[in-house]
């Protein structure tokens, strides 16, 4: 375990079956600027929980995710996490565009040096899981929006994750695309029991992929309202028609509001 | 019946095929004409005037000193191959310079490559060394010749480094420019993955960077070929050089043979100057957005 902060109040438990995986804890960021990103924010994600912010544009989602993954590090408060062991989907899929879709995935493996024998298994798993397979041997450039995030989220899987972080990684898609590539992201939390934390503006999104959702404030973000989703898994995409799916929508909708207000 | 129905079908597709395959020679045809049209016909328009001043407003005298007609440098420089005459001392000439420039192309690049990648190493290198770049690329080089020639004689060595002077500053500015130009998501990538220096510089940084260094080697490519002629004139022991050779029928009155050989300096400089678009071409195809992959 890293902590940001020098002497984290360490829990009894922590490490066991029930241990959250990524806690923030009264964390705050100001830049050096003077802005005043993120006030107070404490939330957990555990094992096996898909937790999604929503807030206003330029409220400090992606802040939070930059906290969690050590790359800004936090003014206040502490976030500890397992570093060694996060997943990041950026925003853009940042993908080399000079490898090709595999050696794009073997990035990671490389990075930490795992063995060329043991990689090339691990690759082939994840260009397997997000159906990459007969694409290997593109470039990125040929590669539709879609296809270079499913590539993006391979990268990450090699590693197995045991946090993954979520930065709007659809927020550039089509309508289309983004549904399926919501429900194929489902299909990958059940089956690689990860825990999630991610960053959307989408409502929709956000409700038909989480186990919770907080809402966000406007800057300086706080958190200001944290809803549970009462709807099994795996989820069909009719869901999003649902009434009671609706009237969850509804609520987040009306908590965004008055953050904006 | 069925043979002959099959044949005349057979007839009608070939036909058909032919015709389309016309359809598109048309179209090629036609592209090529438009794209070689126009340059050639300035090209006649330049060598019309050529005749007409060689012809019309020169006498008989100074038209062999000053502007000899085209077929005149043709029969004396390109089609005239003797030991001291013609094509062959303007072609052996050449091939050294070539050599030159090529070497001192080559030894740029490596040099400003490392010199870049030292000053995109550390900031405190980059504002040690910048100013000083700049000072090699505004430096008059024939301001250096006299210095070059106390310290390295007037050989081939001392031709190499006046190539190397000119050569070296658009390699080090576009090296430097491509190694910088790695997106900041992809840094933020290597930095949560724990990579070093050495792992973000030839994992990231320097395959990124090969479309600018690319750029540079090409300006870099026609400077040295210019510093070559330029030390030819200078630095005048060793193996003759095509700067040389132009320099002496100047002062021989050999104009003829003095346009071929600027023709073929020219030439040189072109192959080399496309050469290396063709092989940044190559290499960078497959990924880069710039070039094109169908060619």
């Amino acid at each position: 375990m890293l902590t940001t902060q020098a002497s984290p109040p360490r829990r009894a438990g922590a490490g066991g079956p029930q241990a959250p995986a990524l806690t923030f804890d009264h964390v705050s960021m100001v830049f050096p600027d003077g802005t005043h990103a993120v006030d107070d924010v404490s939330f957990n994600v555990r094992q096996g929980e898909f937790v999604t912010v929503v807030g206003p544009s330029g409220c400090g989602k992606s802040t939070l995710l930059r906290i969690a993954s050590g790359l800004t590090p936090n003014t206040g408060g502490v976030c500890s996490v397992d570093r060694d062991s996060i997943g990041y989907v950026f925003q853009d899929a940042t993908l080399l565009p000079w490898r090709t879709v595999r050696r794009n995935v073997e990035l990671l493996g490389e990075l930490h040096e795992v063995p060329k024998n043991e990689l090339s298994g691990k690759v082939e798993h994840a260009l397997d899981l997000v159906g990459l397979r007969g694409h290997e041997n593109k470039y990125p450039k040929q590669l539709s929006g879609g296809m270079k995030m499913r590539c993006s989220l391979a990268r990450s899987l090699v590693m197995k994750p045991k946090v993954f972080l979520f930065d709007e990684p659809f927020g550039a898609l089509d309508e289309i695309s983004r549904e399926r590539l919501n429900d194929e992201l489902l299909s990958l939390f059940k089956s690689e029991g990860f825990a999630g934390l991610f960053i959307t503006h989408s409502i929709a999104e956000a409700v038909f992929l989480s186990t919770r959702v907080l809402v966000m404030s406007a800057r300086p973000g706080r958190i200001i309202d944290d809803i549970a989703i009462p709807f099994d898994y795996p989820r069909n995409s009719d869901l999003r028609y649902d009434a009671k799916f609706a009237e969850i929508s509804g609520r987040i909708s009306h908590g965004l509001k008055e953050a904006h207000a | 019946m069925s043979d002959i129905g099959t044949t005349s079908e057979q007839n009608n597709l070939a036909t058909a095929r032919a015709l389309a395959s016309r359809g598109t020679y048309d179209r090629r045809a036609r592209g090529i004409a438009t794209r070689f049209f126009p340059p050639l016909a300035v090209l006649a328009v330049v060598v019309g005037i050529w005749y007409f001043v060689s012809y019309v407003i020169m006498n008989k005298q100074r038209r062999g000193v000053a502007l000899p007609p085209l077929h005149t440098v043709i029969q004396k420089g390109f089609l005239t191959w003797q030991p001291k005459q013609g094509l062959r001392p303007i072609l052996e000439s050449m091939l050294t310079t070539g050599r030159v420039a090529l070497t001192g192309l080559f030894i740029a690049t490596v040099l400003g490559m490392l010199i870049a990648m030292a000053m995109n190493g550390a900031k405190w290198v980059e504002s040690a060394v910048f100013p000083y770049a700049v000072l090699i690329q505004t430096l008059p080089i024939l301001a250096l010749v006299p210095i070059i020639k106390i310290w390295f004689g007037s050989g081939l060595t001392a031709r190499t480094i006046a190539c190397v002077l000119i050569a070296i500053f658009p390699i080090i500015v576009n090296t430097l420019f491509g190694l910088k130009s790695a997106e900041r998501g992809h840094h933020d990538l290597f930095t949560l993955h724990g990579a070093n220096r050495w792992t973000r510089l030839f994992k990231l940084e320097l395959p990124g960077a090969m479309p600018a260094i690319f750029t540079g080697m090409r300006i870099a490519a026609g400077g040295s070929v210019i510093g070559a002629i330029v030390g030819d004139f200078f630095f005048r022991q060793g193996a003759i050089g095509i700067g040389r050779v132009i320099d002496n029928y100047q002062k021989d009155t050999r104009t003829p043979e003095l346009f071929a050989a600027a023709i073929v300096s020219s030439l040189f400089g072109i192959i080399i100057f496309v050469a290396f678009g063709y092989i940044a071409n190559r290499v960078l195809r497959t990924w880069h957005e710039s070039e094109r992959s169908e060619m």
